[in-house]
């Protein structure tokens, strides 16, 4: 990795770790004990042993020129090691936390343990660990191919992706310590949020210079979204982290804003996370490798830029359908489910879009379990939507706030969509960045693919019983006029279902360790592609100049 | 505390601006996607990616 660098790089780099090495010692000696010290030390340890690492291969001969000639994939293949640890640590706490609902001495009598703390490291675990990862993993394949120009420097690239992993460290961490801002998505404190709006602002940077050297006079859609994905989450991030620390000694915070602003401006962030971390950067995903995997151009491009313009628009509005029924002026929560439901259009046209790509490679879908994970999570794509609009209608959310429901809402995205499309394009790139003819084993992929399904379909179907009930259960009243049932009556009723989520987690679980072992084995031992067997490559493009099957 | 803007302010900007401004965008967006010159442009850059080729 070093040895690829420019000696030029090579200096910077050291700049950049032992400046991090700095501001971890003055973290330290200020937090003493504390969290805020504890994360000091870690952040010291790591930037010096980053520090040696590099001044271990300092003196290594520089890269020879012919690289510029070939992709930089190197941060691909970290990234997508990194997304599938992430992945199997955040899906573990997920288990782990559903288990906690149906046997609370799960806890293990520890406080790091509690519900309140080990949920959020799952919830962060898997949207910024295992989907940022699998994110910056693919965003750099896919803007090197689509502007067929090689990565700008070697730097950045590495810079984005271990900074990146670095919040996701601190962040998780800090949960197990207590330290939060209790805001949904956004909950790491002052320091670690400053230091995610440094790489964040460094990965804008390397997206636009990339683009700025392209080859190819027009922009791939795909970027598009990707680079929605990165520019919007950096405003989101900055306005929803506006806070005040208590001093530059302590991990503690308080937000700049108060009351039903601070409520508002939360799920304005935190709606859009859905929208442009959870939905756009996957969307660019989908609209690059579900066309190449099925050998066929997206069904209308200019569908795509409807769609793209469609969420970028309308996404914005629809923050505060999370706040109905509260003191946010009604105009505001109407605003909200309106947008919500116009929002139907872009999403379904997006779905739409991918399915009707297919048309012609069905027969692909069947025996491709990789293509099979992109047209489930399309499936589920269009599914979630749906839901997501109707669930934002205020009379429906009457029912359905505060249940299971949106937890199974939420899964139906995360499992179903997020994770599917992750799956499947990683499953995808990984023979071509390591240069292999194909998976180690397709089989493996296969299981995978049905223990994914199974556990989506157990864990959602669960949910959306469990939350109905729920609902139903709270607003039921008695001939005298109050509630018929107590809240620990809603408790017993949801344990059948509690279980039974544990169980289709453990399933999605278990496909996402097959996957590592796949990808590792992969990576290790699948026989290399030659130059000469493009033909039985997994890569189904013919090479320059051959014909398109539709020619 | 003084305030600028008031609530009724934003009410207004909403309402009537934010409403038109909206639908402009919209009618832009539109425009630019099926405006006819540029068929040529999107149906060979939905066929870029399908052309393997793995150096820059």
């Amino acid at each position: 990795m070093i040895a690829q660098l420019t000696l030029g790089e090579r200096r910077a780099g050291l700049i950049i770790l032992v400046a991090i090495a700095l501001v971890g010692l003055a973290m330290a000696i200020a937090g003493g004990n504390g969290p805020f010290g504890v994360h000091g030390a870690l952040v010291l340890v790591g930037a010096i042993a980053g520090t040696f690492w590099l001044l271990g291969h300092y003196l290594d001969a520089p890269p020879r020129a012919e690289r510029l000639r070939e992709y930089y994939d190197d941060p691909s293949k970290v990234g997508v090691a990194l997304a599938m640890i992430w992945a199997v640590a955040g899906m573990g706490f997920g288990v782990w936390v559903a288990a906690l609902l149906a046997w609370p001495e799960f806890t293990l009598d520890q406080e790091w343990a509690s519900f309140g703390r080990i949920r959020p490291i799952h919830t962060t675990g898997v949207i910024f660990g295992f989907g940022g990862n699998a994110l910056i993993a693919t965003s750099f394949y896919v803007m090197q191919r689509t502007c067929r120009t090689r990565l700008p420097d070697q730097l950045g690239a590495w810079f984005v992706l271990l900074g990146y992993n670095l919040f996701c460290v601190l962040a998780t961490t800090g949960y197990a310590m207590g330290v939060t801002q209790s805001k949904e998505y956004a909950e790491p404190e002052w320091y670690v949020d400053l230091w995610l709006l440094v790489v964040w602002v460094t990965y804008f940077i390397v997206y636009l210079r990339t683009l700025a050297h392209r080859r190819e006079p027009h922009i791939y859609v795909a970027n598009w979204y990707y680079l929605a994905f990165v520019l919007v989450v950096a405003m989101l991030h900055i306005v929803n982290g506006l806070a005040v620390p208590v001093s530059f000694g302590t991990d503690k915070s308080y937000p700049l804003f108060s009351g039903v602003q601070d409520a508002l401006t939360e799920w304005w962030y935190g709606h859009n996370a859905v929208a442009f971390f959870l939905t756009s950067g996957f969307l660019g995903m989908m609209y690059y490798f579900l066309p190449v995997r099925a050998g066929r151009p997206i069904y209308s491009y200019r569908l795509s830029i409807i769609s793209f313009w469609g969420i970028t628009f309308m996404y914005m509005w629809v923050g505060s359908h999370h706040l109905h029924y509260t003191a946010l002026p009604q105009w505001v929560q109407t605003l909200g489910m309106t947008f919500s439901i116009i929002l139907l259009v872009p999403s379904w046209g997006s779905a739409a879009n991918a399915l009707l790509t297919l048309n012609g490679a069905w027969h692909k879908v069947r025996d491709d379990a990789t293509l099979r994970f992109m047209m489930v999570a399309a499936v589920f794509y269009g599914l979630t939507t749906f839901e997501g609009s109707f669930l934002a209608i205020r009379s429906v959310n009457s029912l359905s706030h505060y249940t299971d429901w949106t937890v199974g809402h939420v899964h139906a995205g995360a499992l179903g969509w997020v994770a599917m499309i992750s799956f499947g394009s990683v499953y995808a790139m990984v023979p071509w960045i390591w240069k292999r003819r194909a998976m180690y084993s397709p089989a493996l992929v296969e299981v995978h693919f049905w223990l994914a399904l199974a556990g989506t379909l157990i864990y959602v179907i669960a949910m959306w019983n469990s939350g109905i009930i729920q609902g139903l259960m709270w607003r039921t009243y008695n001939e005298s006029g109050t509630l018929a049932y107590s809240f620990v009556d809603s408790l017993v009723a949801m344990r059948p279902y509690y279980i039974a989520r544990t169980v289709g987690g453990l399933c999605f679980f278990a496909g996402a360790v097959l996957g590592c072992l796949n990808i590792y084995l992969t990576a290790t031992r699948a026989p290399a592609s030659s130059a000469g067997d493009s033909a039985v490559t997994a890569d189904p493009r013919p090479p320059v100049g051959a014909m398109q099957p539709a020619e | 505390m003084m305030s600028f803007i008031a609530h009724e302010d934003v009410v207004w900007f909403a309402k009537s601006i934010g409403l038109f401004y909206l639908i402009a965008m919209a009618c832009m967006a539109c425009a630019y996607a099926v405006w006819p010159s540029r068929k040529a442009t999107f149906e060979r850059a939905a066929r870029s990616i399908l052309i393997h080729e793995d150096t820059p």
